[in-house]
């Protein structure tokens, strides 16, 4: 009889909804293609040579090791980034903090590729600096030398998840939590180490552990330095070159789907029997000083000492971009718009594409982020921890695996009407680029919905209301900010999505904008108008991102009065 | 009321008497309307080309479905059921072999006259008649000429000079089975100086790489921004970068060949009709000319155009010198395609520190050797580099057909039984290589210890 408890039903359907949906898009493709890791490949029949093998290949046990330890020293070296810029701005009273912010997360929205471009230009062992270096020290510093380089580009390019969740969560801690410990006599380290980094926590943890994954599984930041000993590149090398139907790229798929699970699971289990609800939202976040003179320097250098740094991708792809020639020089020859108009006469569909695509991604993401955070963390569903880890588990899973499993999944199945396969049809480029995000959206749901009390739920249910009217009148208007996060988060990495898009982009109209970069990044002639595109996109990606920032800040302040409010509709209804 | 039936009767006939001939001529226009192509080249190459054929044919809109080779070959098999592309144009000749074996092209007649049945020692067109020859490519050197200066090295003239000390670290180059034109490159080599003395040239100068690209394009990437110095490129790369203006030049050396770059239509192809008109263009004295746009820099298969090249530009119609050295095998090169692309990698890319390592060792002591004489180190070192230069297999079981089984995964019937598997034979490889390459260091070492 527990079925016709009222408000069963609609997380019940919401859950099969979701389910179907990630079975379908997620499940079945990465299912056919785990499948073939267990073949052998020349009788069909299921084993584990495959396997074997693999253990048994001294090439692929060097790809692991290096694998680990570059997505290791990158969460360390992207911490050392987010840690200071989090804290400062959330803890002190700062101009333009929403700024620093903004600066901090651009580096998210430039593909990854383009950013090993622009930093070999000026980190490269012939790059800028090491020019420089050499000119006057006559040194030279290995920073892009073998997984140096791979380190450096991918915490620089990855650090704003762990800023993006970080922030979140100091701008959610009850004050009332700091004031008692300060009452209570604790201050400065003490108080940070004691209250204010375990109360940050989850935050830390999701995006770390989020680091550690998309380093783990990156292929176009080693593929363009040319690393190829290391986990991705190596499933990739097989799958495209030596085949489709060779199984170690499979192999390699699924241990590194295995492995990054594992991973998920750690800081889950790290997580767990921790309650770090607050109850009370209006007013929260920590307490704000003002600094002394002193300090304010002190910050001030750290901070923009770890911009000039973070940002330096885009110095070099803005130099590339109004750069006639640069070669073999600090600087290049000349200096010329041309490449922005030639970018812009030919790549107005790409913008257009990648607006699209991002911002229909990032909204699918949100609505099921919400949705699977609400059921796994609120509702004591059957097996709505399966939807958790179905969800997360595509941040386990290479691009690359996902476009080859669309384009033998859905290649068979014609759309009505439109009268074309599936897997060459726009949309699929969208489902693809928002089972890709989802992960980002979800942890950030997660985050904002453990940072609200079950209490209010409650009271509100006491006070008559339903599921529904619960969930979309206190719930989601209180999780708005962690909502905003993960959009902004699924927007701006969608839109420089290239590995699994490169699979599955059928025709030059339906390029979005990493496409038409990468294009542009292989002719001699192209690397500058590429630059140039580049650029608009960092731009057009860093405007929406500082706008629904300010939209963040605007409903934050806005929050006490809509509590109220929404506590009170729930009483009535 | 009959009369007003009669009457709406009479406009609808005649309404449809009008709309047959447009709405049967409407199928028969979107046919003909679009053309998709898929293409490994990059767009400063596909948009000069379109630009120049729809100025000539208004009617038709192409697509280009841009694909690196290898991909672009998955993507047809992959969508061979439910065909939408067109055509296919690419570089490599073997990659269109792939396809033909594979049943995804269909025959043209070129209607087209004035293009010669070779160029150098390379027939243009598939003597079945599935591709087309549209260009010539040559694999050379190129340079970045600023490097060369500060690091004052000299310019090389061949490809054995690539394998001598200065150049250490300093030259680039992709793998074959990450590019079909780097797998040309090797290839020509290979069949040039002998499988043995092929491999051992490639050892001896990928001992000087400072990279192996994951792209074809990652190499004149690098020499023109100068992360290298020096790389083996395929001709219109280095003539194209160098007339972009960067401080860049091209060589071919004595050992190259010229090999068509191709197009062919799409078994199944939407618009047949279009995918003829496009060859066409292509092959046509006008087609041919847009190839010596400066950002294309691609060596037409017209003769007569070549009169309107600029100074400078190579003739392999005049210049008997370029590509007529080494016959192309392609037969040959078919056979054991997946096996030199499995050496090279297993061998070079992925032992690249090692034999770096090896190599430089080598150098050192022969640095230290030379002008003294000493028999057992000069022994210790002859020893060493035939340790690197070893190959795990011979050319006539790299050839052989039962081997390359292995590394071929498509099975054409489900009982064609394999032994062996690929992981399984480049373990045994790795395994021998790496061992090789260290005793070979340990050698070199103890033979400069002599001295």
């Amino acid at each position: 009889m527990n079925f016709f408890v009222r408000g069963q039903w609609g997380p019940k359907t919401v859950g099969l909804f979701l389910a179907l949906f990630l079975f379908v898009f997620l499940i079945l493709p990465v299912g056919k293609v785990i499948y073939v890791a267990f073949q052998d490949p020349n009788t069909g029949a299921l084993t584990l040579i495959n396997f074997i093998d693999f253990f048994n290949t001294s090439l692929f046990r060097e790809s692991f090791v290096n694998s680990f330890y570059v997505a290791s020293m990158s969460v360390v070296l992207a911490s050392a980034f987010a840690l200071p810029l989090a804290y400062f701005t959330t803890r002190f009273n700062f101009g333009g903090a929403a700024i620093i912010q903004t600066l901090g997360i651009i580096p998210l929205i430039m593909p990854p590729f383009v950013g090993a471009v622009a930093m070999l230009l000026l980190f490269g062992e012939n790059g800028s600096v090491n020019l420089l270096l050499g000119e006057w020290f006559d040194i030279n510093i290995p920073f892009m030398e073998g997984l140096n380089g791979v380190i450096l580009v991918e915490s620089i390019h990855y650090f704003p998840f762990i800023l993006i969740n970080l922030s979140a969560a100091l701008n959610n801690i009850d004050r009332a939590m700091e004031e008692s410990a300060q009452n209570l006599g604790a201050s400065g380290m003490r108080l940070f180490r004691r209250i204010v980094f375990p109360l940050a926590m989850p935050g830390y943890v999701a995006g770390a552990s989020l680091v550690f994954l998309k380093v783990f599984d990156d292929l176009g930041t080693p593929l363009l330095l040319n690393i190829n000993n290391m986990l991705a590149p190596q499933a990739y090398l097989r799958i495209t070159s030596i085949g489709i139907s060779d199984p170690m790229g499979y192999v390699i798929s699924v241990i590194l789907i295995a492995f990054s699970l594992l991973a998920l699971w750690t800081s889950f289990l790290a997580l767990r029997g921790k309650d770090y609800a607050t109850v009370q939202k209006g007013g929260g976040g920590l307490m704000k000083r003002d600094l002394r003179p002193v300090e304010k320097v002190g910050c001030y250098a750290v901070i923009i000492f770890i911009l000039l740094l973070v940002l330096a991708p885009h110095f070099g792809l803005a130099i590339l971009s109004l750069g006639t020639v640069w070669s073999y020089a600090v600087l290049p020859d000349a200096f010329t718009l041309d490449h922005y108009s030639s970018a812009l006469s030919t790549s107005t569909q790409f913008i257009t594409n990648t607006l699209l695509y991002a911002g229909l991604a990032a909204t699918i993401d949100v609505v099921l982020g919400t949705a699977i955070a609400y059921l796994v963390w609120r509702t004591k569903l059957i097996g709505r921890q399966w939807l958790d880890y179905a969800a997360m588990g595509a941040v386990a899973i290479p691009g690359v695996v996902i476009g080859i499993g669309y384009l033998r999944t859905f290649s068979e199945f014609n759309v009505p009407i439109i009268d074309k396969p599936l897997s060459s049809w726009w949309v699929i480029i969208v489902i693809a680029i928002a089972i890709r995000r989802l992960p980002y959206a979800l942890r950030a749901c997660v985050a904002a919905l453990q940072q609200v009390s079950i209490m209010l739920e409650e009271a509100a249910e006491n006070l008559g209301a339903n599921k529904r009217r619960t969930v979309s009148r206190i719930v989601v208007p209180l999780m708005s900010g962690g909502l905003v996060a993960g959009f902004v988060i699924s927007f701006a990495t969608a839109s420089v999505e290239l590995s699994a898009t490169i699979m599955l982009v059928s025709q030059e109209s339906d390029s979005p904008l990493a496409f038409g970069i990468y294009e542009f990044m292989q002719s001699a002639s192209g690397r500058g108008p590429g630059a140039a595109l580049g650029i608009i996109a960092v731009l057009i990606v860093g405007f929406a991102t500082y706008v629904s920032h300010r939209f963040i800040k605007y409903k934050e302040t806005g929050y006490a009065p809509d509590m109220a409010a929404a506590a009170k509709t729930g009483a009535r209804g | 009321m009959f009369h007003i039936i009669h009457r709406r009767a009479l406009i609808a006939a005649m309404a449809a008497a009008a709309f047959v001939p447009f709405t049967a001529s409407v199928p028969v226009q979107a046919m003909d309307g679009k053309l998709v192509i898929v293409t490994s080249y990059p767009p400063d190459t596909t948009n000069i080309v379109k630009k120049a054929f729809e100025a000539k044919h208004p009617g038709i809109k192409v697509e280009m479905l841009k694909k690196k080779t290898t991909a672009g070959i998955k993507y047809l098999q992959a969508t061979s059921g439910n065909n939408t592309s067109d055509m296919f144009w690419a570089s490599a000749p073997d990659a269109f072999e792939v396809l033909k074996d594979d049943g995804l092209l269909q025959k043209y007649q070129v209607k087209v006259t004035g293009i010669p049945e070779k160029i150098g020692a390379f027939p243009i067109n598939d003597p079945d008649g599935y591709y087309k020859g549209f260009a010539a490519s040559g694999y050379g050197i190129m340079w970045n000429t600023r490097y060369l200066k500060a690091k004052k090295l000299p310019v090389p003239k061949t490809w054995g000079d690539l394998a001598k000390p200065v150049y250490h670290g300093h030259v680039g180059m992709s793998a074959p089975s990450r590019s079909g034109t780097t797998h040309l490159t090797v290839e020509t080599l290979l069949q040039g100086e002998g499988w043995e003395k092929g491999w051992a040239k490639w050892k001896q100068i990928a001992g000087n790489f400072k990279t192996v690209t994951e792209r074809s394009f990652g190499v004149p990437d690098g020499v023109n921004s100068g992360q290298f110095g020096l790389g083996v490129v395929i001709d219109f790369f280095g003539l194209s970068s160098k007339a972009s203006g960067f401080p860049v030049d091209f060589l071919y050396p004595p050992v190259t060949t010229l090999v068509p770059a191709n197009i062919a239509i799409v078994k199944n192809a939407p618009h047949v009709k279009a995918a003829g008109t496009f060859i066409e263009f292509l092959l046509s004295p006008q087609g041919q000319e847009v190839l010596l746009d400066p950002k294309i820099r691609r060596l037409p298969v017209n003769p007569a155009t070549y009169a309107k090249a600029p100074k400078g530009f190579p003739n392999p119609f005049k210049d008997k010198s370029i590509g007529s050295a080494v016959k192309f095998d392609l037969q040959l090169s078919k056979n054991r395609y997946n096996v030199v692309n499995s050496l090279f990698d297993v061998m070079i890319t992925y032992r690249l520190k090692d034999l770096r390592a090896a190599t430089k060792a080598i150098q050192t002591a022969e640095a230290k050797l030379s002008g003294k004489s000493n028999s057992a180190a000069q022994k210790l070192i002859d020893d060493a580099r035939a340790l690197v230069t070893k190959v795990p297999i011979t050319a006539a079981q790299a050839g052989e057909k039962g081997f390359n089984g292995i590394f071929k995964k498509k099975r054409k019937k489900a009982t064609t039984k394999v032994t062996g598997r690929q992981a399984e034979v480049e373990q045994k490889w790795d395994t021998e290589i790496k061992a090789n390459y260290a005793k070979a260091k340990e050698l070199a070492e103890k033979a400069a210890s002599m001295l």
